[in-house]
């Protein structure tokens, strides 16, 4: 069943056409890879699901419904959570209180009772404590719980981002480029996390990578794009050995344009 | 060095952090208290001056330190709260219910007021809130009937409970008053900072983007902001109309505007401490500079000396010093000397400089 569907969505900025009919569906349970160069228009098909660009044609549905009727705001209680390229965490804030905002949509009480900070408040902040420590034991972030974001070095930055979506108890999670910036070592135990989120907690991944080692070993499918258009989807090893992919990323020879 | 041992999430979710912080706030809560019975009636008087300076100071900081809004706008916002406050007294509404009216009044006022300009950013924002003070100026004029026009309302005296409060009979209940107001607004705000009220403005004052990515609804939750931040404001303009007995047009012009936003950054902005910090220096530098004038002049023979202006320029002089020197005010100052004692001899120079922020997503607006 597939859990997200483009149907030839076209973004354009002015002349530019930003994304050119893309056609994508993603599974229930895989883990969905974007790649392609510099300029081939991911990062905006994110920004489209999540609702900061409005496509000029075609559809976006999740589980079956639209989702251009919703505002950005309310695409995370649909189940979408995501993460940025360059990092957008809160940096005057802790660690613990950048992953309880993850818990905002899940907040039930009233202003008043906030200002008096009812034992309903009080509970609610310990059930959401309850889901912010399972995610700092999965992501192992212990040690930097009480640090603020404004002094940790930014491969910590990228797993607390990580954190913070999964703290939203999302469906599915649109992770953009998990991996830049990261070390060998930080990409290797990103790929344990992205396999351990598929598997024990059956979330749904759709991500934007450069690094083709780490793209190989998690995702099931892969879309190549190149300047906004399709070029290639399969299993990571067909669509690196596709010609146009090849061409895309190397450059055509004289003799073959010709 | 304290080490915390935290046995259960209540530890991070109570008001305070540990015993010795606790014990500390209410040997402060005490004192205050008790002032009336430590200093004269004069200095009763300055103090209760303070505590309105400072219950307008949280209410700017819940927006500007925050939610990260400018606001240059909140003099008219005391001006709504002050003279609804003295209509509904001076029609006969019992104290106890026309004061809170007045702040939920001025709220929601303020936030439907606000609702069309929130899509504005930064100084844009500034300018917007800044023509709501002009427009309000001219506006109390222009509705007389209501308002007096330029010569203003006469506080009429008012009663809790049977109990007659007047600045002038009775200093120490009008400070008792002030300070009980005061302790409520911050009752409330703190409340609001650790739940997930709290947590939103944070989120919309580090990163919008972000914090609509999580849910949160930039639109509302800055025109809950605003709410809230013009019903604690409107609350102490209440007290200031009632507190100096006479007032116009021009006790709420846009040097009371601007003064508000000098105080909480001179305070430290993003902390409650700061609003009080910064009270304490506005509400008491026209004192000290009176005394130390008295005194000066004294000590050298120059009889009474009078250098229109002083005022002010002290204050900006004041104000560049902490820009220049320390941008994050005197809670930042203070932070830093608790930090230096508490970890003797370990302190660095550079532990509270900010570490060059990476690169922020490219903004879609």
């Amino acid at each position: 069943m597939s859990l997200l569907t483009l149907e030839n969505v076209t973004l354009t900025f002015g002349g530019v056409v930003a994304v050119d009919n893309v056609s994508f569906h993603v599974g229930e349970g895989e883990v969905f890879a974007l790649v392609g160069p510099n300029g081939a228009g991911k990062s905006t098909i994110f920004n489209l699901i999540s609702r900061f660009y409005n496509p000029v044609k075609g559809d976006i549905r999740f589980e079956s419904n639209s989702i251009l009727k919703r505002r950005a705001d309310q695409i995370p209680t649909l189940g979408i959570a995501r993460t940025f390229q360059n990092i957008e965490l809160f940096e005057q804030s802790t660690v613990l209180q950048n992953l309880l905002v993850g818990r905002q949509i899940h907040a039930r009480n009233g202003l008043f009772s906030q200002m008096i900070f009812s034992p309903s408040v009080r509970d609610e902040e310990r059930r959401h404590r309850a889901v912010v420590e399972e995610v700092i034991d999965f992501l192992e972030l212990q040690p930097y719980r009480d640090k603020y974001i404004a002094g940790l070095p930014y491969g910590v930055r990228k797993i607390v981002e990580l954190g913070r979506a999964l703290a939203t108890e999302p469906k599915m999670l649109l992770l953009d480029e998990p991996a830049s910036g990261l070390s060998v070592e930080e990409t290797q135990d990103m790929i344990f996390w992205i396999e351990d989120i598929k598997k024990q907690m059956g979330i749904t991944v759709l991500m934007v990578e450069h690094d083709m080692n780490l793209v190989s070993s998690v995702s099931d499918r892969v879309l190549a794009l190149a300047d906004g258009k399709e070029l290639a989807i399969g299993t990571p090893k067909e669509v690196q050995s596709h010609p146009e992919v090849i061409a895309a990323y190397l450059g055509t020879s004289i003799a073959e344009e010709q | 060095m304290r080490y915390m041992f935290k046995r259960s999430y209540d530890a991070d979710i109570n008001l305070f952090k540990h015993k010795a912080q606790m014990f500390w706030y209410l040997a402060l809560l005490v004192l205050v208290v008790a002032l009336p019975w430590l200093i004269d009636d004069f200095f009763i008087g300055e103090a209760t001056n303070v505590l309105i300076w400072a219950i307008a100071g949280m209410g700017l900081m819940v927006l500007v330190g925050h939610t990260g809004q400018a606001s240059l706008g909140h003099a008219a916002f005391m001006a709504l709260g002050c003279y609804a406050n003295v209509i509904m007294l001076q029609r006969g509404v019992p104290f106890v219910i026309a004061f809170p009216l007045a702040g939920l009044i001025t709220g929601v006022v303020g936030a439907i007021i606000t609702l069309p300009i929130l899509r504005l950013q930064g100084i844009y924002l500034a300018i917007a809130t800044l023509a709501i003070s002009v427009l309000t100026e001219d506006f109390i004029i222009i509705a007389e009937p209501w308002t007096g026009g330029v010569s203003g309302l006469m506080a009429p005296a008012f009663d809790i409970f049977g109990i007659s409060i007047n600045r002038y009979v009775t200093p120490d209940l009008f400070y008792f008053l002030a300070l009980g107001v005061a302790l409520l607004v911050l009752g409330a705000y703190r409340n609001l900072l650790r739940a997930p009220l709290g947590r939103a403005f944070v989120a919309l004052r580090d990163s919008e983007i972000s914090a609509q990515a999580m849910g949160v609804n930039i639109t509302k939750t800055k025109a809950i902001s605003f709410g809230i931040s013009c019903a604690i404001v409107g609350l102490a303009g209440a007290l200031l109309g009632l507190y100096a007995g006479a007032f116009n047009h021009e006790t709420f012009n846009i040097v009371l505007s601007i003064q508000l936003l000098l105080m909480i950054v001179i305070g430290g902005l993003g902390s409650i401490h700061g609003a009080f910090f910064g009270a304490i220096v506005i509400g008491f530098l026209p004192q000290f500079i009176a005394i130390s004038r008295d005194v000066i002049s004294e000590s050298f023979g120059l009889g009474s000396v009078f250098i229109p202006g002083i005022e002010s320029g002290i204050f900006a002089a004041i104000l560049i010093g902490f820009i220049l020197f320390e941008p994050s005010g005197i809670y930042g100052r203070w932070v830093k000397i608790r930090t230096y004692f508490e970890l003797f001899p370990f302190y660095r120079k550079g532990m509270f400089k900010r570490q060059k922020s990476f690169l922020k997503t490219e903004r879609m607006k």
